[in-house]
């Protein structure tokens, strides 16, 4: 027996408990020695069968499931969701419902971002980011609550517009957060961006050339990152995304680390989005209709209810049998702060889904995690999960 | 966007000949019919056509169809970056019949056959590992078909006195309960039986 007989590579699991696998992630990595020689994700262990589960439920009611997908921001699922039904209805939503659609789909943004630019600093070993970022996250799902009634789980964007209507009050105040935020993004990047731990720990980590980036199914951040110029919101604009001034931030080098400063530009392009939503919805767009009007498929408000008989009957045929979508398919995509989140949804003239397919940019991204961490240290598989961006959520549904 | 769509899908189908079953414009997008012999060249041509370059991976998905003789519809969505268009690629299938791999040419399409494996049964040739990957390990039988009953065959809990996670069937204090509410009234133009000759004379 030679010394080559002794050394073998060996096997340990990451996770499912493990504080920065974010979620329920089991990895099981070879080493041979401390470098990683493959890497094999466990994944379902959060599976509820969300798919299934819609299959069973009228369309009104399988919007809270996706809430219940990336629940770091909710909105951005049923927004896709949503867009995936009016395709198939044919449905236009009102500019003032789009105006708070797209509002809170930039919260949504903020807070998912918040939240993982933060805990990757928290991966690679900085405590501060993680709280800082908290106390932001907080005042953002403050607004999820007053628009309605949930900090997380909303169902705030129904097909064919939004739940309610939001008050004057409450815009202004968002109007007032994004005054103050770019001062904490200015703060978290004093943290972070120059500091010589973290660039230690992300530079060259994890890279993914563009080519790859696009036949492994990367979207988002994770393509940006490695040089592609590809924001859904731009290049395939949805409600009124076109309408909005904003830029894209656009990676070199595919690491870690660019993808880090993309989600920090993006936060402040963000807020610019918000501004420009709050400007519109305090000035123009001030009174209108936040949903379609057609009450065969947008229930009618209470108070209508106590005068009209139709819009009785409306309500009980819609909370009961639910609306039908004519026969079809279709596939809508909304650039999700993770990436391309997609619906892909069959409909079969009734009033249930009859495949509702959810295509979650959690799922592709962390498939290639092979592709990332083979030959990396063992210390590097934690910077690159918090780089890819993951919710079990999403990934497991 | 319908006239560029039309264009789209005349060009593709100019290109592939024989090797399409059919093409239609759908609600959103082109979406083409092809066989498992013959997936593999309209994946293959889809992504290295200098004129097309659908090189990003969007989705593979199954769908079940259990009355149909081919009951399985294997779909996929390509997008190309650089026409900034989607394709939806379909392919029936059964139980039986497996579906070539599309990792050969699209690494990302690894998880997605697996999860179109675990959860509708749907083989695929070639892939390097086709392993469960959403459902629990050692579950049996395949969620997503409409034969398989949404509340499950068995449930999991701790057990006290064993110390340990045990499976039993499941028991359901209450029925699972599916209302149809279906009515056969649908809409402002629907007509009811019988009223088909109502407004002819």
């Amino acid at each position: 027996m030679g010394a080559e007989a002794t050394v073998r590579n060996f096997n340990i699991n990451f996770g499912p408990q493990h504080p920065s696998a974010h979620g329920v992630l089991r990895l099981v990595l070879e080493l041979d020695g401390e470098v990683v020689t493959r890497v094999d994700p466990h994944i379902g262990l959060l599976h509820r069968g969300t798919e299934k589960l819609i299959e069973t439920k009228t369309y009104a009611q399988a919007t809270p499931y996706f809430d219940r997908l990336d629940y770091c921001a909710p909105m951005n699922q049923e927004h896709a969701f949503a867009l995936a039904v009016e395709k198939l209805l044919g449905i236009t939503v009102p500019k003032r419902g789009q105006l708070i659609r797209v509002l809170y789909c930039e919260i949504g943004r903020l807070l998912s971002h918040l939240l993982n630019v933060t805990s990757q600093a928290l991966d690679v070993g900085a405590l501060t980011p993680p709280l800082w970022g908290y106390e932001e996250r907080e005042k953002l799902m403050i607004f999820y609550e007053r628009a309605c009634g949930a900090r997380m789980h909303a169902n705030y964007f129904r097909v064919g517009g939004v739940h309610q209507d939001i008050s004057d009050q409450l815009v202004e105040d968002i109007g007032t957060f994004c005054q103050t935020f770019p001062k904490v993004l200015d703060d978290l990047e004093g943290l972070l961006t120059e500091n010589r731990i973290f660039k230690q720990r992300n530079v060259d980590i994890g890279v993914v050339t563009l080519e790859d980036a696009w036949n492994w199914g990367f979207s988002g951040v994770m393509v940006r990152g490695s040089g592609a110029k590809w924001d859904l919101r731009k290049s395939q604009p949805y409600e009124c995304y076109d309408e909005m001034d904003f830029d894209i931030a656009i990676g070199k080098n595919g690491d870690c680390y660019d993808r880090y400063l993309i989600r920090m530009y993006e936060m402040r392009q963000s807020t610019r989005i918000m501004k420009q939503c709050v400007e519109r919805l305090l000035g123009r767009e001030r009174i209108g209709p936040v949903s379609a009007t057609t009450h065969k498929v947008v229930p009618p408000k209470r108070s209508e209810m106590k005068r009209s008989m139709e819009a009785l009957i409306h309500h009980f045929k819609l909370f009961t049998e639910g609306f039908h979508v004519p026969a079809g398919e279709v596939y809508a995509a909304v650039e999700a702060p993770k990436g391309e989140f997609g619906v892909y949804l069959v409909a079969d003239g009734t009033n249930k889904p009859y495949r509702c397919k959810i295509r979650a940019p959690g799922f592709a991204h962390l498939q290639a995690m092979d592709h990332l961490c083979r030959h990396h240290l063992l210390a590097d598989v934690s910077a690159v999960l918090g780089s890819i961006d993951i919710v079990f959520g999403d990934v497991d549904r | 966007m319908a006239h560029t769509l039309q264009s789209l899908g005349e060009s593709i189908a100019a290109k592939l000949g024989d090797k399409l079953s059919g093409w239609s414009i759908g609600v959103d997008m082109v979406t083409l019919e092809a066989t498992p012999e013959t997936l593999i060249d309209v994946l293959a041509l889809l992504r290295d056509d200098g004129a097309l370059r659908f090189v990003s991976f969007t989705d593979v998905c199954g769908a079940d169809y259990p009355a149909r003789e081919k009951r399985f519809d294997v779909v996929y969505h390509l997008l190309s970056p650089t026409l900034n268009e989607r394709v939806r690629i379909r392919v029936q299938t059964d139980e039986v019949t497996p579906v070539p791999s599309a990792t050969a040419l699209y690494h990302g399409a690894d998880w997605f056959e697996r999860e179109a494996y675990d959860l509708f049964g749907i083989l695929f040739t070639g892939h390097h590992d086709l392993r469960r990957i959403l459902t629990d390990y050692g579950f049996d039988g395949h969620p997503l078909r409409k034969d398989f009953p949404t509340t499950g065959f068995v449930e999991v809990r701790y057990d006290e006195v064993e110390k340990r996670v045990i499976y039993e069937p499941v028991k359901l204090v209450q029925e699972f309960r599916n209302f149809d509410f279906l009515s056969p009234w649908e809409g402002p133009d629907a007509v009811l039986p019988g009223d088909e000759k109502a407004k002819t004379n």
